[in-house]
C-alpha cells in the first residue's frame, strides 16, 4: 500500500512490514479514539458528568494510565480452568479482529489486500470471534462464564445471517464482492441518473444499512444486545475470569471490532475512502490523483467515528433485551426484513 | 393511551442527546455537568446533612445511653463520680459524673444518629463536616477533645415553626 506513495519498489518483507504496521494502527487507533471520545468522553457527557479529567488535559491520557493498570495486574486463571485454551482465547477474538482488517480498503492504493471475494472473506472472518468467546466461556470452568459463552454462541450465530442477507443487497446493487470496487460504484454510480453524490447505498438500501447496523450492534454485544457479558446477572459472562491483559485483549478487541465494523460499515454503505468521482472529473479508479492516498483514510476515519458515534449512542440509550426478544427480533423481523430488501433489491437491479 | 413504540425509541435517543449537548455547553450558558470536581470545587451539603458526630463535654454525663444504644458498637466511655461543691451553703457536696474517656470510632460508625437522638442531655450533634478521611484506619477513632473541635462546625438550629411545641426547661 505504501509503495506507490514513497514512489519506491520495496521488497516483499519491506511491503509485509508495513502492512503489520499498518494494520495495527488502523485497529489500535480506532479502539483507542473510540474508548477516549465514546466510551469515556461521551458516555459521561450523555450522563451529565465529565468523565475523566485529571490524566493529561480534559483526561486524554487516561487511556494509558488504564492500560497501565491492567498490565500491572495478576494473570490469574481458575483452578479448574483449562489454561491453554483459557489462555488462548482472547488472543483468538483479537485476531480475527485484526484478520477483519484486512479487506478494508482506505484509498485507492492503500489497502492491505485487494481481494476479490472481500465481503465473503469479512463475513467469514467476523464469526471466528464466536469461536474465541465460546472457549472463553467453556474454559472458564465457571457456570456464569458458560452461560455468557453460550448466549454470546447464540446471539452471534443468530445475527450472523440477517448481517450477511444486509450485505448481499449491496452486493447485488455493486455487482462485485470486492470491497475496493463496492467503493469505487459507489462514488462512480447515478441515482436514477443523476451522479451528483455518487451514489451511496445507505440511500438505495437504508433498509440494508439498518439492518447491518442492528446486526454490528449484536454481534459486537453492545447494549442494547448485550445479554451475554450482562454484568448484572452474569458478571460479564465470559469476561469473568479473566484479569491483568488477558481482559485488557478482550477489551481491546471489543472496540477495536467497533471501529472495524464501522469501517467495514463506511466502505459498504457510505462510500469509503472515496469523493464522488465526478467532483474532481475522474472516471476510474485508474485517474484518480494521488492525494486521495493520503486523504481517503482521513475520510475512512471520519466516517467510522460517526459510525461508531451511533452505535455507542444506541449503547448507552437503550436497556438490555431479554434473550427471548433477543432471538425473537432476529428471526421474525430481521431475517424476513433482509430476504425481503435483497428480493427488492434483484428485482430493481434486473428492471433498471 | 397506547403510545406506538418506535417514537419512543427515538426519544430515548433524543434524551441521552440532550443530556450530552448540556453538559457540553458551558457553564455560564446554563450548562456543564450535575457533578463537581470535588478536589477544587467543593459541595457544600445541606445544613442537616449527617457528617460527623460533635460532642459537647460539658452536657455529658456518662450515662451511656449513647453508648448503649449504637448499634456497631463504636461509642467507647469511660468516666467516674466526683464530688462538687454543694448548691447551697451547707449542704451536701453534689456526686456528679465526669468524662474520662469519649471515643467515637468513624471506622465502624454508620452515621444511624441513633446516639444523637437518644441523648438526654443535648451532648451530641450532627455536624454537615465531612472531610475527616485519614491514611490510617486507627486515626478515624476520634477522642473526646477532636469530637469536642467539630463542635465549632455545628450548625445554629433553624427556627421553629410556627405554632411548634416549644421545649420545656
Amino acid at each position: 500500500m505504501t509503495a506507490s506513495l514513497l514512489a519506491v519498489d520495496l521488497p516483499y518483507w519491506a511491503q509485509s512490514m508495513f502492512r503489520v504496521l499498518g494494520g495495527t494502527v488502523a485497529v489500535l487507533l480506532a479502539a483507542g479514539s473510540i474508548v477516549y471520545l465514546f466510551l469515556f468522553k461521551m458516555m459521561s457527557f450523555m450522563q451529565s458528568r465529565l468523565g475523566p479529567m485529571e490524566a493529561g488535559p480534559y483526561g486524554s491520557l487516561q487511556l494509558f494510565a488504564e492500560v497501565g493498570k491492567w498490565l500491572q495486574k495478576e494473570d490469574l486463571s481458575p483452578e479448574r480452568a483449562d489454561k491453554r485454551i483459557f489462555k488462548m482465547a482472547p488472543l483468538i477474538v483479537l485476531v480475527s479482529t485484526f484478520l477483519l482488517v484486512a479487506v478494508v480498503p482506505f484509498g485507492p492504493d492503500d489497502y492491505f489486500t485487494n481481494f476479490d471475494a472481500g465481503v465473503f472473506y469479512m463475513l467469514a472472518v467476523s464469526s471466528i470471534s464466536v469461536l474465541g468467546i465460546l472457549i472463553a466461556g467453556w474454559s472458564s470452568a465457571n457456570k456464569y462464564s458458560l452461560l455468557g459463552g453460550l448466549r454470546a454462541a447464540g446471539q452471534l450465530i443468530a445475527y450472523e445471517l440477517p448481517m450477511v442477507l444486509a450485505v448481499v443487497g449491496v452486493v447485488i446493487q455493486a455487482g462485485t464482492m470486492n470491497m475496493q470496487q463496492i467503493v469505487v460504484a459507489q462514488n462512480t454510480g447515478e441515482i436514477f441518473g443523476w451522479g451528483g453524490i455518487g451514489n451511496p447505498y445507505v440511500l438505495t438500501q437504508f433498509i440494508g444499512f439498518l439492518i447491518f447496523m442492528i446486526a454490528v450492534q449484536a454481534e459486537l454485544t453492545q447494549a442494547p444486545f448485550d445479554m451475554p457479558i450482562a454484568e448484572s446477572e452474569l458478571v460479564s459472562g465470559y469476561m469473568t475470569e479473566y484479569s491483568g491483559f488477558r481482559f485488557l485483549i478482550f477489551f481491546i478487541a471489543e472496540f477495536a471490532t467497533v471501529g472495524v465494523f464501522a469501517l467495514i460499515a463506511s466502505a459498504l454503505f457510505l462510500g469509503g475512502w472515496g469523493v464522488p468521482f465526478s467532483w474532481f472529473g475522474w472516471d476510474s479508479i485508474d485517474s484518480i490523483d494521488n492525494w486521495m492516498n493520503v486523504a481517503g483514510p482521513l475520510i475512512m476515519f471520519s466516517k467510522m467515528l460517526v459510525l461508531a458515534f451511533l452505535i455507542m449512542w444506541v449503547r448507552f440509550s437503550y436497556p438490555r433485551f431479554r434473550e427471548d426478544q433477543l432471538q425473537r427480533f432476529a428471526w421474525k423481523v430481521l431475517i424476513p426484513l433482509a430476504l425481503i430488501n435483497i428480493m427488492f433489491t434483484a428485482v430493481l437491479k434486473v428492471m433498471l | 393511551m397506547t403510545k406506538p413504540k418506535v417514537p419512543g425509541l427515538f426519544k430515548g435517543l433524543g434524551v441521552t442527546f440532550h443530556t450530552m449537548a448540556v453538559t457540553i455547553k458551558p457553564k455560564k450558558y446554563g450548562g456543564g455537568a450535575a457533578t463537581v470536581q470535588y478536589p477544587r470545587e467543593k459541595e457544600s451539603p445541606p445544613i442537616r446533612a449527617r457528617g460527623v458526630i460533635a460532642l459537647r463535654e460539658d452536657n455529658c454525663t456518662a450515662c451511656m445511653l449513647c453508648a448503649r444504644s449504637c448499634p456497631d458498637w463504636c461509642i467507647y466511655i469511660e468516666g467516674h463520680k466526683e464530688l462538687a461543691p454543694p448548691r447551697r451553703a451547707g449542704g451536701a457536696p453534689r456526686k456528679v459524673n465526669k468524662l474520662d474517656r469519649f471515643d467515637i470510632d468513624y471506622a465502624l460508625c454508620m452515621y444511624c444518629g441513633i446516639c444523637v437522638e437518644v441523648c438526654p442531655f443535648d451532648a451530641l450533634f450532627w455536624s454537615p463536616e465531612y472531610e475527616y478521611s485519614e491514611p490510617r484506619i486507627a486515626d478515624l477513632l476520634h477522642d473526646k477533645t477532636k469530637l469536642g473541635e467539630w463542635m465549632e462546625t455545628v450548625p445554629e438550629a433553624p427556627e421553629l415553626e410556627a405554632g411548634a411545641e416549644k421545649k420545656k426547661k
